[in-house]
């Protein structure tokens, strides 16, 4: 399915130095509509470093980054929020002081004008926010619920909540299911799964292969900041799968 | 089979839902809230019973709002500042400054317009120059950047004035601190005036409000202040808001200046020393939590007061400043401790 669907999104010849370490070397990466991309490797590997030159919170050292063909330059995560590319971070990214509403939809709050001034839309937030939570079966007391009194899979699927809020293309999800009670993984690949039925590609950061062969059409593998390996998912194994990781082909 | 056990352990979940439903969580929230107010409230009434002549009297109400007035202002800048985690100890310095420049401004004869504008312009400067050391030096904590400046902002508040005091404004300059509105036509007496001051403190306080809770900026405010990453990845850019922030912190110092112009009718060289403490105190009493985040504009109101109606009950009762230091001191402690407690209550661990 993956040659025939447009490609989203594609990274070329990323790298990243931080001072004299490198993070990452000459990684490529590629997302289609409809796609779910899972990318493996050991703590160290540079996942997160790659999803964060994605989302534009790092800049790279060398490389470019194309959105639908075109090529584009990230000066902050707001460029690619713009271009359709959100992400959901391991550290969930939330404020936990702040309701469920106004995460959600942080810094890109709905407001209305009174004179020549913008007041926060806060009745618009509160419906914007249920409807949502709605569509996507999230289970919460109430919209005006602060974040830090949440468990952590509700904190997950108010992150992912948060992403898929704005039409997303690409999604992009750290570690999703790792904090998470066994009944909430389940719920979070449904959700996974339904994402990529509407067109969106999503790229998958996990340790766990249940998540891998369960959400995924294509895995690649980073080892030691480099391309590794990549497979279709269906011509590969869990166990050759595990082996790139510890770095065995 | 398994529905049924599923069932089971619904409607447990439901049971212990509403246990949490019970009319002590419900009430925690509004205690969050008001909590601070009713302390405020029974200051008042314990003050009362034991002044019951003079404490609620119109001309010791006024007073107490008069004395208030700056420290209210440099309060509400630092707040802001401690909502983002951050911290200003320079606020006395800069009103110390803004206060000297104006001083000089009027003596060399500019109009009442640009001497009153002065000060705010360079409370405002001043404030800029923080926020911008904070984030483009990329001082490890706000804490260094505004103790130098601290040091910096009053010597050269000496250096322009030489380290003496300049005295003489004109009513105009002196409205904002010392202006009076008649209230004869309400058929009080001339001596039941409302100060100036207190109308101004009403609508900056108001303004405020507006600003933090019902503007973008605002809410960025808090959010950086509750996880300054997750707003940075939400595409707040940061150090903008912050340098924000600490301008207008120091645009309340210079408000600060304006009306201690008008209350002294002088500049001098000791104008707002440790006041930036005061200022730290009223917020912290008023519920601001120094991890940022946390507080309401509410909240330092009544801080404020509460150190205000401490400082002047005493003053009522003749107790030595000895004691209201003690008092002051002990009041920081306990209204923190309370905060601990109510969080080991309220929040998920």
């Amino acid at each position: 399915m993956t040659s025939t669907n447009k490609l989203l999104l594609e990274a070329k010849g990323i790298t990243k130095y931080f001072g004299t370490i490198t993070a990452l070397e000459n990684v490529n990466l590629k997302v289609h509509e409809g796609e779910c991309l899972g990318v493996v490797g050991d703590n160290g590997a540079g996942k997160s470093t790659l999803m964060k030159v994605l989302s534009g919170l790092y800049k790279p050292s060398a490389g470019a980054l194309f959105f639908e063909g075109k090529e584009q330059v990230l000066d902050s995560p707001k460029d690619s929020q713009n271009l359709g590319l959100e992400m959901v971070y391991q550290d969930l990214a939330l404020a936990g002081n702040l309701p469920i509403g106004e995460n959600i939809f942080l810094g890109r709050e709905p407001t209305k004008n009174i004179g020549f001034l913008k007041f926060l839309d806060f009745k618009k937030i509160q419906e914007m926010t249920s409807a949502h939570l709605e569509k996507l079966k999230i289970n919460v007391k109430s919209a005006d619920q602060k974040v830090e009194e949440l468990s952590g899979g509700q904190r997950q699927a108010v992150a992912i909540a948060r992403s898929t809020a704005f039409n997303a293309k690409v999604v992009i999800m750290d570690e999703p299911t790792a904090a998470l009670a066994i009944k909430e993984v389940g719920k979070v690949l449904d959700l996974i799964n339904k994402l990529k039925s509407t067109g969106v590609g999503v790229i998958v950061i996990s340790h766990r292969m249940d998540d891998i062969f369960t959400v995924c059409d294509r895995v690649m593998a980073l080892f030691q900041g480099t391309n590794f390996a990549e497979s279709q998912l269906d011509k590969t194994s869990r166990d050759e799968v595990i082996g790139w990781i510890m770095g065995k082909k | 089979m398994k529905s049924l056990v599923g069932l089971w352990e619904k409607n447990k979940m439901d049971d212990k839902e509403k246990k949490q439903d019970s009319l002590y969580v419900k009430l925690i929230p509004y205690f969050e809230k008001y909590g601070i107010l009713l302390l405020l409230v029974i200051m008042i009434l314990v003050m009362h019973i034991l002044q019951p002549d003079v404490f609620l009297s119109w001309r010791n109400v006024t007073n107490v709002f008069k004395q208030i007035s700056w420290q209210s202002m440099l309060a509400l800048g630092v707040f802001m500042v401690i909502v983002t985690a951050g911290i200003d100890l320079s606020v006395g310095s800069i009103m110390m400054l803004s206060l000297m420049i104006l001083a000089i401004v009027a003596k060399a004869g500019a109009p009442w317009f640009v001497v009153v504008l002065v000060p705010l312009f360079a409370g405002f400067l001043c404030g800029l120059i923080n926020g911008l050391g904070i984030t483009l030096l990329r001082m490890p904590h706000p804490f260094i950047m505004t103790l130098g400046t601290l040091y910096i902002f009053r010597g050269t508040g000496n250096l322009i004035s030489g380290g003496t005091p300049i005295s003489g404004f004109t009513d105009e300059v002196r409205y904002l601190g010392h202006g009076r509105i008649d209230l004869t036509w309400l058929g009080l007496e001339k001596s039941q005036y409302l100060p100036v001051s207190l109308v101004l403190i009403a609508v900056v306080y108001f303004v405020f409000w507006v600003f933090l809770n019902h503007s973008r900026t605002g809410k960025w405010i808090y959010a950086i202040g509750g996880n300054p990453s997750a707003a940075r990845a939400s595409g707040i850019n940061v150090n903008k808001i912050l340098i924000i922030v600490y301008s207008l912190c120091g645009f309340l110092s210079g408000i600060g200046a304006l009306i201690l112009a008008g209350r002294t009718d002088s500049g001098y060289p000791n104008a707002g020393l440790q006041s930036e403490l005061d200022a730290i105190a009223a917020c912290i009493i008023g519920g601001a939590s120094f991890f940022g985040g946390r507080g309401t504009v509410l909240g330092v109101f009544a801080g404020v007061m509460i150190m205000g109606i401490l400082r002047n009950g005493l003053n009522l009762m003749d107790v030595s400043s000895f004691w209201q230091q003690v008092l002051i001191g002990s009041i920081i402690v306990l209204a923190v401790y309370v905060d601990v407690l109510r969080r080991d209550f309220g929040t998920r661990k």
